[in-house]
């Protein structure tokens, strides 16, 4: 079994220092902070996942995406959908710091997989009708976790630190699953990028649209808060000057390397497509 | 034999497993006689770029079928994971062809040609060997599905052995009609990853009476999170398909109905959570309003 | 345990004018991709996931190739067949190509 370490407090921090304590949605569950506060002059809505040792689900209190945190996701930025549909359509922020997605037998049994589900569904889905969506990764951004709160982005940027990690699997679980040590997954790392843990690594495939250099990702002062608004804003208008699709995370250089042959496979299908 | 016994035992032996099936000759079942025509197959040779890095033989389409055709004489594209392959699990080549199929698709419908999507989900979800890959080609896949549903049904079946697992069973959950077996099983983590980490206890992966029970096709369709319990029958489950298709788009799509998601979580209280089979009471039609 | 490449080559006499794909590279299995030759000559690449047997690997494609006569290239690509497997999966390939 995993060996229980304090939850991380990244989430609640930059949640804290981006909004200053400003526009709470006061709701339930409390492992999800979600508030509107002004940046750049605009409204903008701000989505956490929190640790909440109290959670009524005894297999999410670590700071884990369960049922109840991949729900009031959906819900929240739905109503932003909703409230905005006749008005400038609001940047969205999602503050990322997900250790994984629940792990339970009742998480499973009540269909957490259609709860992330909803929870992608709506980030996606404010993408489409407008909306500026941001992932501000400021800790880990694991597997089914980050694809509900995050992935669902126009851009992503994260911030260069060593806790910061996107992956598909914890790496003592994936060396369990793989019958390999951690030390020969994190060797395999080293030269096969997609299986690297560290940010900079993550940098290289492309996905990402700005790594935040030089910022105290534990105990950010406000230099380094205002360093981070910055970056949120040139997000925010370069995802206002393009469209709402993924596309432009193949259309980086760093991707024309490392996901050359996902173009490929694109570029084919069109060739195909239509019968000779 | 009685009168009653001959007929069953003639559709019995007349059943053609599905399950039986590898990915292309399931695509090629289930889509209209002749009309199969597959894209990026194995003579186009795109390969994982990552797996002979490791010493993993690339299979030539790398676990994914694509073909288009038609169903009742309406164009349509299938995407068929082989789960014999790397177990279904997601690369960075299988992921892109799902997602840069389903991208065509949904540009043909943006331009007044529609293309009905099927996807045959048999998957444990992202190649570990391919992790950050894997899992950026899934969501290019949501991302698609979404776009998709606002033109036309996106319509998938999970029907076993593997079933489906990760990141691909919001997938499933993202279509607009899921066609289940009973021998499918749908759920976020495989049983072995919620023992490793939880403890068997929580859940004892080698008791598959209790995983069916709690994630398999009957009890999915039990408690509305499948639409349609078919049986393992290639021509069941071709006819399946097209039923699905021939109902349109729902009202409102599964994944979007959050309200009636959360009143459903509402009614239950994790300090005395009801078993498979009260969920299905207390999920029923009718008793969350 | 390490991925080998083998490479065979054959004399041929018969043009062969198709292509045709068998099989699955699931544990114990193999896929088998079958095309024209450029030459009058079949060639035979196989990938495999278990180094150590280009002995046999031989021994089952010179049987192969003493029945069929196509100017083909072979492409195996393997996860741990047995030969009787890989004669089965060949013998599909030249099946196909007949229908």
């Amino acid at each position: 079994m995993s060996t229980q370490q304090s939850p991380s407090e990244r989430g609640r921090i930059w949640f804290e220092a981006l909004t200053g304590g400003a526009g709470v949605v006061e709701h339930t569950p409390q492992s999800v902070r979600v508030a509107d506060a002004v940046l750049g002059g605009e409204q903008t809505r701000y989505l956490a996942v929190v640790a909440d040792t109290h959670n009524r689900f005894a297999r999410a209190r670590q700071g884990e995406l369960g049922l109840d945190e991949a729900c009031a996701l959906a819900v929240h930025v739905r109503r932003t959908i909703g409230a905005d549909r006749q008005r400038a359509r609001r940047p969205i922020v999602a503050i990322v710091d997900v250790v994984s997605q629940a792990y339970g037998r009742y998480e499973e049994l009540f269909g957490i997989h259609l709860a992330c589900a909803a929870a992608a569904d709506a980030y996606a889905s404010a993408r489409l009708a407008g909306h500026p969506v941001i992932a501000l990764i400021v800790g880990k951004a694991m597997s089914g976790a980050f694809l509900a709160h995050g992935y669902q982005a126009n851009r992503i940027l994260a911030l260069d630190s060593p806790e910061v990690m996107v992956h598909a699997m914890g790496k003592q679980a994936a060396a369990r699953v793989t019958r390999r040590s951690v030390a020969e997954l994190e060797g395999l790392g080293e030269t096969i990028t997609p299986m690297a843990y560290d940010i900079r690594s993550y940098a290289r495939l492309g996905l990402l649209h700005k790594l935040i250099e030089g910022v105290n990702a534990d105990a950010p002062g406000q230099t380094d808060v205002e360093r981070v608004r910055v970056e949120l804003l040139a997000a925010i208008a370069d995802a206002r000057a393009g469209t709402p699709e993924l596309a432009s995370r193949l259309a980086s250089s760093a991707a024309c390397q490392t996901r050359a042959a996902s173009s490929e496979v694109r570029r084919r299908l069109a060739e195909q497509w239509d019968a000779a | 034999m009685n009168g009653v016994a001959a007929p069953d035992c003639r559709r019995f032996l007349a059943r053609s497993s599905f399950i039986e099936l590898a990915a292309r000759e399931r695509a090629r079942a289930i889509l209209d006689v002749d009309t199969f025509r597959e894209l990026v197959g194995p003579f186009d040779r795109c390969k994982s770029p990552w797996l002979p890095l490791q010493g993993i033989v690339a299979q030539a389409d790398d676990g994914v079928v694509l073909a288009r055709g038609t169903l009742d004489g309406r164009p349509a594209l299938v995407a068929a994971i082989e789960s014999a392959y790397q177990g279904g699990s997601i690369g960075e080549v299988s992921g892109a062809k799902i997602a840069g199929a389903l991208e065509l698709a949904l540009k043909d419908c943006e331009h007044g040609r529609p293309v009905l999507p099927l996807l045959l989900l048999e998957t444990g979800g992202v190649r570990l060997q391919e992790a950050n890959l894997g899992l950026a080609a899934i969501a290019e896949i949501h991302a698609v599905i979404i776009a998709l549903r606002r033109h036309v049904p996106v319509v998938g079946v999970v029907a076993g052995m593997v079933g489906c697992f990760g990141g691909m069973s919001m997938a499933a959950a993202l279509c607009s009609r899921l066609i289940v077996t009973r021998q499918a099983r749908l759920g976020m983590n495989g049983p072995e990853v919620i023992e490793q980490e939880a403890g068997v206890a929580e859940l004892d992966s080698s008791d598959r009476a209790l995983i069916w029970s709690l994630i398999g096709g009957e009890q999915r369709h039990a408690v509305g999170l499948a639409d349609d319990l078919v049986e393992d029958d290639a021509a069941a489950i071709a006819a399946a398909v097209r039923d699905a298709f021939a109902l349109g788009p729902p009202l409102v799509e599964r994944s979007a109905q959050v309200d009636y998601l959360v009143k459903r979580l509402a009614c239950i209280d994790p300090q005395r959570p009801p078993d498979a089979i009260a969920l299905r009471r207390l999920w029923r039609e009718g008793a969350v309003n | 345990m390490r991925m080998e490449k083998i490479e065979l080559d054959y004399p041929a006499g018969q043009a062969v004018r198709r292509r045709v794909h068998v099989g699955v590279v699931g544990s114990g299995d193999l896929e088998v991709l079958l095309e024209p030759s450029p030459d009058r000559r079949a060639h035979v690449l196989i990938t495999t996931s278990v180094d150590g047997y280009g002995v046999i690997w031989k021994h089952v494609l010179d049987r192969f190739f003493e029945r069929f006569e196509g100017a083909v290239s072979i492409e195996i690509n393997d996860f741990g067949a047995t030969p009787g497997v890989v004669m089965l999966r060949l013998e599909q390939a030249a099946e196909a190509l007949r229908a």
